[in-house]
């Protein structure tokens, strides 16, 4: 088997938030990413997904657990080790605009993480141009520009060529194009895909749009509450998922966008109640306050992800295979 | 024939804005019968929010803003009548949601007493009599043990459970219209659809028309009867949901309606996405303003600007139905 371009074994970040108490944002996630393929993360606000992300390229290092990109593994390297070893994993924001340096031109935003590793060559123009071509900006029109002279898409576009200049092997998007117009986040996500083709990319798409994350996975995670509760390929996504999170998910979805064939089974939540904290995370399985199905054993043991085949793993006690 | 609830006609709001004058909303008229569903769909700064509140009353005219045009509800034009004649159709003919609920919150006072001041002012219920109905109101809009939570703050609660209580202000003096810009953009999908639901339900119940606004064309395609589609500040189609969704005759319409992702479809099917972005409204282009991004665009269509005639605003509208819906 080939070894994997991403690994990563059992995360859990805490955040301490005073008084003893802590946010259990991401509690045992494992997952890995083929050469070539996209993961999708999936789940609603809150869930962990962007703490997965920084976990993942170590900003801030997991509480535990071990992230291997290629056959190096991250965890535990110390700052200058570090930085060399990350270099090839970019992450992309939610927030294009605000995530560039307000006062600098395009030119620079694009060339300032080569700059770090001091090389200067003088193909450097031609350098910037050609990663703002392959990102669809003309680079007459953009190389001067600042950030706030730049629609969103625009903005994300730039982000994109940064990462490129780094010649990264897995580029993690966060919520790529939550804050773009709808007629523009299909430029991106085409974008996206063109890109990951043309730079041999491994690609981690969070999102929480489900229409987007099947339309540019290969497989997808759905996270509840810090967990991971089912992982299966994209194309089986509204068909064949089986947790019942993922059904309500689905089933919460307009009309117009679910399949005729999604099984016609309405998941009723358990109770319309509050959501349950991350402060104060229900025993065993988390979704147990929200389940149909729930059952007394639930409550008493947490459910592990298992295999059922065809490259479909869930985690619950209950579903009917 | 009856007048409609709501009759808005050539309604146009402009701004004085450092940058100079804005067109937010640029001619738009649109009716509205009693009991009806109205989708508002666009995107960001198309003007929806900014039609919305023109329609409420809540922007008028005033130092940098202008409005011209008519808004008659039940006959009365709100931009005619003086501010305390628009306080009091707020809440008892029209009322309005916003998308995050604790704009129309204050954090200092508790839930039940939201709903009991509006109620003794509009409808001059005693004390005892407005805390009575201010529970059945929480009941109404599905609050699990309303008694007790009409005593918590507002930061007591989950975003679904303010947004809930904020339908509940909006539904206390039974408004003919309600006005919901974006009222779940900001919730949980899962907690989406309940509200959706919630609001779908009432309107039924209760016979009231409602305006449901909104970036997301899913969550306004299976749930209003007429949608009209907004674009640089006008409405450049209008019609049946259904219809505007299978065949939409706008080339903008067409274009929205097909970039977006399917569940459907196949993963990693191209995207038949829009060129360029939307325009900028301080400087918008001349004739049809989607021109620079329409892939019919002809040269008339960069001089002339298409009225909205037959419900669509378009000099070549499309002829065939999308293939995806087929
Ligand atoms: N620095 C922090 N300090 C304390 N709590 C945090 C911190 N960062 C995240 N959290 C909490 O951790 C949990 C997971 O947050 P995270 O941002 O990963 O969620 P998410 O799935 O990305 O959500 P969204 O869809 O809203 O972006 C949340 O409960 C969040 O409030
Ligand atoms: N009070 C104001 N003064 C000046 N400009 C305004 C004002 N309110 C809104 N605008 C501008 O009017 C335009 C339309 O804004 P509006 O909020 O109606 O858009 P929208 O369609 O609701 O967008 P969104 O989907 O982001 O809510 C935008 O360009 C906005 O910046
Ligand atoms: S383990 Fe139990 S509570 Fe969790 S999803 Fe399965 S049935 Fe529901
Ligand atoms: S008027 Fe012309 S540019 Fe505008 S939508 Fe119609 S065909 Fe396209
Ligand atoms: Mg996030
Ligand atoms: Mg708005």
């Amino acid at each position: 088997m080939t070894t994997p371009a991403l690994e990563a074994t059992d995360l859990v970040v805490e955040f301490p938030v005073g008084r003893g108490q802590k946010v259990h944002a991401v509690s045992g996630v494992s997952l890995s990413v083929a050469p070539g393929e996209t993961l999708g993360i999936l789940g609603e606000s809150g869930c962990g997904k962007s703490t997965i992300g920084r976990a993942l390229i170590q900003m801030p290092a997991p509480d535990s657990g071990t992230v291997r990109l290629g056959d190096r593994e991250l965890t535990g390297l110390r700052a200058k080790e570090l930085r060399g070893a990350r270099a090839r994993m970019q992450i992309i924001m939610q927030d294009p605009i605000s995530s560039l340096n307000p006062r600098r031109k395009v030119k620079d935003l694009v060339w300032e993480s080569h700059a770090i590793w001091g090389y200067d060559g003088d193909d450097k123009e031609a350098k910037i141009d050609e990663v703002l071509r392959a990102v669809g900006l003309d680079p007459e029109t953009v190389r001067e520009r600042r950030p706030h002279e730049l629609s969103g898409g625009q903005a994300q576009r730039v982000c994109i060529a940064r990462a490129l200049m780094m010649d990264p092997v897995v580029l993690i998007c966060d919520e790529p194009v939550s804050s773009l117009d709808v007629s523009v986040q299909a430029q991106i996500l085409n974008l996206l895909e063109a890109t990951k083709a043309r730079y041999d990319l491994s690609l981690v798409f969070i999102a929480h749009d489900v229409a987007v994350v099947k339309n540019i996975s290969d497989r997808v995670m759905v996270m509840y509450l810090g967990k991971s509760c089912e992982v299966l390929p994209s194309e089986d996504l509204h068909l064949r998922a089986v947790h019942p999170y993922t059904r309500l998910l689905l089933s919460s979805l307009p009309e117009a966008q679910q399949s005729s064939s999604a099984n016609g089974d309405v998941v009723v939540e358990r109770v319309a109640a509050e959501l349950p904290s991350p402060l104060n995370p229900p025993s065993g399985c988390r979704f147990r306050t929200r389940c149909p199905l729930a059952t007394d054993r639930c409550a008493a043991e947490e459910p592990l992800l298992r295999d059922i085949g065809a490259g479909h793993q869930v985690a619950c006690h209950n579903v009917a295979l | 024939m009856t007048a409609p609830l709501l009759e808005v006609d050539d309604l146009r709001t402009r701004f004085l804005t450092p940058r100079g004058p804005m067109v937010a909303v640029d001619g738009v008229s649109l009716t509205l019968a009693a009991g009806e569903t109205l989708g508002i769909v666009g995107e960001s700064g198309s003007g929806k929010s900014v039609l919305g509140r023109t329609i409420m009353g809540l922007i008028t005219n005033g130092p940098t803003t202008t409005v011209t045009g008519a808004v008659r509800v039940d006959g009365a034009d709100i931009h005619q009548l003086t501010p305390q004649g628009r306080r009091a159709l707020w809440g008892t003919k029209i009322a309005m949601v916003f998308q995050d609920p604790m704009t129309s919150l204050n954090p200092t006072k508790r839930v039940g007493t939201h709903l009991s001041e509006s109620l003794r002012f509009h409808r001059g219920l005693s004390r005892g009599a407005a805390r009575t109905r201010a529970v059945e109101l929480l009941k109404l809009v599905g609050i699990p043990e309303p008694e007790r939570r009409a005593g918590q703050y507002p930061h007591e609660l989950s975003g679904g459970m303010r947004q809930r209580v904020v339908i509940a202000m909006a539904l206390a003096c039974d408004p003919k219209l309600l006005i919901a810009d974006e009222p779940t953009t900001a919730l949980d999908v899962t907690v989406q659809k309940q509200i959706l639901d919630l609001l779908q339900s009432l309107a039924e119940r209760l016979q009231m028309a409602t305006i449901l606004i909104s970036h997301d064309l899913g969550t306004v395609s299976g749930r209003t009867d007429r949608v009209a589609v907004m674009y640089a500040g006008r409405v450049v189609e209008s019609g049946e949901t259904r219809d505007v969704f299978a065949q939409p005759r706008h080339p903008y319409s067409g274009a929205l309606i097909e970039s977006i992702p399917r569940l459907d479809a196949a993963s990693h099917s191209l995207l038949p996405a829009i060129v360029g972005q939307p325009p900028n409204m301080l400087n918008p282009p001349s004739g049809c303003r989607f021109a620079p991004r329409c892939a019919f665009a002809q040269d008339r269509c960069r001089t002339e600007t298409p009225a909205l005639v037959d419900d669509v605003a378009c000099h070549f509208p499309l002829t065939q139905a999308l293939e995806v819906h087929a």
